[in-house]
């Protein structure tokens, strides 16, 4: 299957073209997708939009739901757990 | 921004089998229906597409059918508000070339339904997934090979995402359904009523020998270290420790009612009420599929098709789906009977446990005396961005609380959407 890079916290990852955000943050090995209010790590749980705890930064426009979001070649993807924050 | 505006005989919110079924009979009928969903594609979340497949089956079948019907579908589309004017309905719908006002004559809702998280401890961890959730996040390009995955919830989806999760390569070391062992044989003795169901059970149970399944189990705690890494499993004397990457839980359905709601639609014991014809209380809105009570796929395409053919106005049309609609909505009875939740599943948040994932509100928090609205005053719970989803239904199971009251916007909206558009009068020239 053909396969995308795009960008997570300044590191180039590749996923299979057509997976979503989440998906491909998760195979990426990228678990701290987002910080609670305590700090402590949070990634997806419902996978269809409605949790919202995998809420990154796509292309500069905040709080997208990346379960929602087919990742796409040269996508920008910021977590809140990102070392670039 | 200003909003675009569509026009349509008939919106319809949600592209799931219900809204799918609807949207074609209505469209067939040559009505101008509209559909919209947040999702990138048709298919709602039992035909979510799977990446790289074509979809297969009736779900195949009924996303020709609606192509050929010429309804209009417009996915990535989240509703945030609604309102009446002189001229019809509208929805205020956010995609992503900016706001759609959809004007409508007629609304049709079809939002389907969300899973049931109950809050223990570890519950937060990443990997820590829903049921459902594994199975949309596998569909669209999870990479699980390899890795065990432990099952723990509770209702007729543990099987099937048992089957998933194997097909893709996990290892499912463990499935823990809470439901007594006598319920749910009963449950599956009922089944050999419906052939086509039991089929189903058979198959999955084909693709899941070897895997240990215990009824009358539930975790107890996840464990890890910034990610799951264990999970401590009970029957509520023995318990055991099972090693995972990957966690899966979630405790039945519940329908999604933000928008019924909002609209003022009655809704009884969970879920909209509608007449034979599916029209819900409120004038010119139908409902269809499980906001009207958790049934599933084949009773969403009868409550669909039903509600497009009434919705134009065929009602004849429609009442030969009454009787396997009623067949089914038995049946949906007898399968909340046996999968209905075991009361130790209340005392498994300790006091420092999560229960309001958005904002970090600890169960130790909540006075079960409290109204929700009192929760929300005094600790923030259901007022982050998922505005209650979550943790709405948990606080509901755990104290008895019915859902606090539904306001504009629905969902988290950027400011441009909020604003309404101006009256198009000579004191506001374009």
């Amino acid at each position: 299957m053909a396969t995308v890079t795009f960008v997570v916290d300044g590191e180039p990852r590749r996923a299979v073209a057509g997976s979503s955000v989440a998906a491909a943050l998760l195979n990426a090995g990228i678990w701290r997708v987002r910080d609670a209010v305590d700090g402590a790590p949070r990634a997806p749980l419902c996978g269809m939009g409605i949790c919202y705890e995998c809420r990154v930064t796509i292309d500069g426009e905040a709080h997208r739901r990346a379960c929602l979001v087919p990742v796409a070649e040269g996508m920008i993807i910021r977590t809140s757990g990102g070392s670039s924050e | 921004m200003t909003a675009s505006i569509e026009e349509a005989d008939i919106a319809i919110v949600g592209a799931g089998p219900a809204g799918i079924a609807a949207a074609a009979c209505a469209a067939e009928s040559g009505a101008r229906v509209v559909v919209v969903d947040e999702s990138p594609a048709v298919g709602g979340q039992i035909w979510r597409p799977r990446l790289g497949r074509p979809p297969r089956g009736a779900a195949r079948r009924w996303l020709e059918r609606l192509e050929r019907s010429g309804a209009v579908v417009r996915t990535g589309a989240s509703v945030v508000d609604t309102y009446r004017d002189d001229r019809g309905l509208v929805l205020r719908v956010e995609a992503q070339g900016g706001l759609v006002e959809l004007r409508a004559h007629r609304l049709l809702l079809a939002t389907g339904a969300r899973e049931r998280f109950l809050p223990f401890p570890g519950w937060t961890l990443p990997r820590v997934v829903g049921i459902g959730g594994v199975q949309a996040l596998l569909k669209a390009g999870m990479i699980v090979r390899g890795e065990r995955a432990v099952i723990a919830g509770s209702g007729p989806l543990l099987l099937p995402v048992a089957a998933s999760l194997r097909a893709a390569g996990a290892h499912v070391a463990f499935v823990a359904e809470q439901a007594s062992p006598r319920h749910v044989a009963a449950f599956a003795l009922g089944l050999w009523r419906r052939p086509a169901a039991l089929v189903d059970a058979m198959r999955y149970r084909a693709g899941f020998a070897g895997t240990p399944y215990r009824a009358g189990w539930w975790a107890r705690e996840a464990l890890g270290d910034d990610v799951v890494q264990r999970v401590v499993l009970t029957d509520g004397r023995r318990t055991r420790t099972v090693q995972c990457d990957l966690l899966c839980t979630g405790y039945g359905l519940v329908p999604n009612l933000e928008l019924p709601r909002l609209m003022g639609c009655a809704i009884e014991r969970g879920a909209v009420v509608v007449d034979e014809a599916q029209r819900t209380s409120v004038p010119d809105v139908w409902c269809a599929g499980e906001p009207t009570g958790i049934g599933g796929v084949d009773l969403a395409l009868l409550e669909g098709q039903v509600a497009g053919l009434c919705a134009v106005d065929r009602l004849d049309e429609a009442r030969r789906f009454f009787a396997p609609r009623a067949r089914l909505r038995h049946m949906a009875g007898a399968m909340e009977r046996a999968f209905a939740l075991r009361d130790e599943l209340r005392a498994l948040a300790a006091p420092e446990t999560i229960v309001c994932r958005c904002e970090d509100v600890p169960a130790r928090a909540f006075d079960a005396a409290w109204s929700p609205r009192q929760a929300k005053l005094y600790t923030r719970a259901g007022m982050g961005p998922c505005q209650g989803r979550v943790c709405g239904p948990a606080l509901g199971f755990l104290y008895g609380w019915p859902a606090d009251v539904v306001r504009t916007p629905i969902a988290p909206a950027r400011l441009c959407s909020l604003q309404r558009a101006p009256d198009p009068s000579p004191l506001h020239p374009p």
